[in-house]
């Protein structure tokens, strides 16, 4: 694992964060969407927020699939959860919910779960992974530098 | 009524988003390191190479699925509900897929950290 591989996981994690609370915030405002006018959802695009909540989503699938080009799913996902901590904190300093106790010993767990994960090698070691392009040895079953 | 919807189109998102990322995460592995493949060859072979596999296509089609189910929830419950319960479950189910289809080595470490977060997103709806 390299810095730079670091600041993917990053923006992982933030463009997620972000893109999501936007999407949140601007289907608020779009309201509630029936099964009967579902084209209600596709109409929400020409929200404002919704719309750059799409662009911040785009951000984000970047970043991800960058990723999972050169580290196991099961390690990416798990890694990049601090976003769910951002969220919490988002909601709490822009949309002034009240983050109670049951929720910081969520967000304890959350950053627990990134720690454990991150310890370990980002890449499980396939013998021969069919058509690949470039194996990456560094990564190959190495451990993270503390 | 509207939390049977909110239930369904939940299990919606955790079962699009799996499939998605299931088939994106084997798509960029055959791809290999963008990093290293954009270096050699550029951003055009890298975006060449990904759109080729149809497992990416059908990841994206997948993850499409799951946004507009995600959508559906957000307009009838709280994202406070919505958004960690999908996540939530998507860790779990994700563990249990990258283990069966990637053959990933999903050890101790992995399970514990996929069910801390999952157990920490939960809580964060509470």
């Amino acid at each position: 694992m390299t810095f730079r591989k670091y600041l993917v996981l990053a923006g992982v994690t933030f463009f997620a964060a972000v893109g999501d609370s936007l999407l949140s915030h601007g289907m608020k405002q779009v309201g509630n969407v029936s099964l009967a006018h579902w084209q209600t959802v596709i109409l929400a695009i020409s929200n404002p927020s919704v719309a750059l909540g799409i662009l911040f989503l785009l951000g984000f699938f970047v970043c991800y699939t960058s990723a999972l080009s050169w580290a196991d799913l099961t390690y990416v996902l798990p890694a990049t959860s601090l976003g769910y901590v951002l969220l919490a904190l988002f909601a709490k300093f822009f949309l002034h919910e009240h983050i109670s106790a049951a929720r910081w010993i969520g967000i304890l767990l959350i950053s627990a779960g990134v720690g454990f994960v991150t310890q370990g090698p980002a890449l499980t070691h396939h013998h021969k992974v069919e058509g690949a392009a470039g194996q990456i040895p560094e990564s190959v079953g190495a451990r993270s530098e503390p | 009524m509207k939390q049977l919807y909110t239930w369904g189109a939940i299990m919606a998102v955790v079962l699009a988003s799996t499939t998605g990322d299931v088939l994106l995460a084997r798509a960029m592995k055959q791809v290999g390191d963008v990093g290293e493949l954009r270096r050699r060859a550029g951003v055009l072979a890298v975006a060449g190479s990904m759109l080729r596999r149809p497992g990416f296509l059908l990841g994206i089609l997948a993850m499409a699925g799951a946004f507009y189910s995600l959508l559906f929830a957000l307009s009838w419950a709280d994202v406070s509900l919505v958004g960690p319960a999908s996540a939530s479950l998507t860790f779990v189910a994700n563990a249990v897929a990258a283990k069966i289809f990637l053959h990933e080595r999903v050890d101790r470490r992995r399970w514990t950290a996929a069910l801390f977060v999952a157990a920490g997103v939960a809580l964060l709806a509470v």
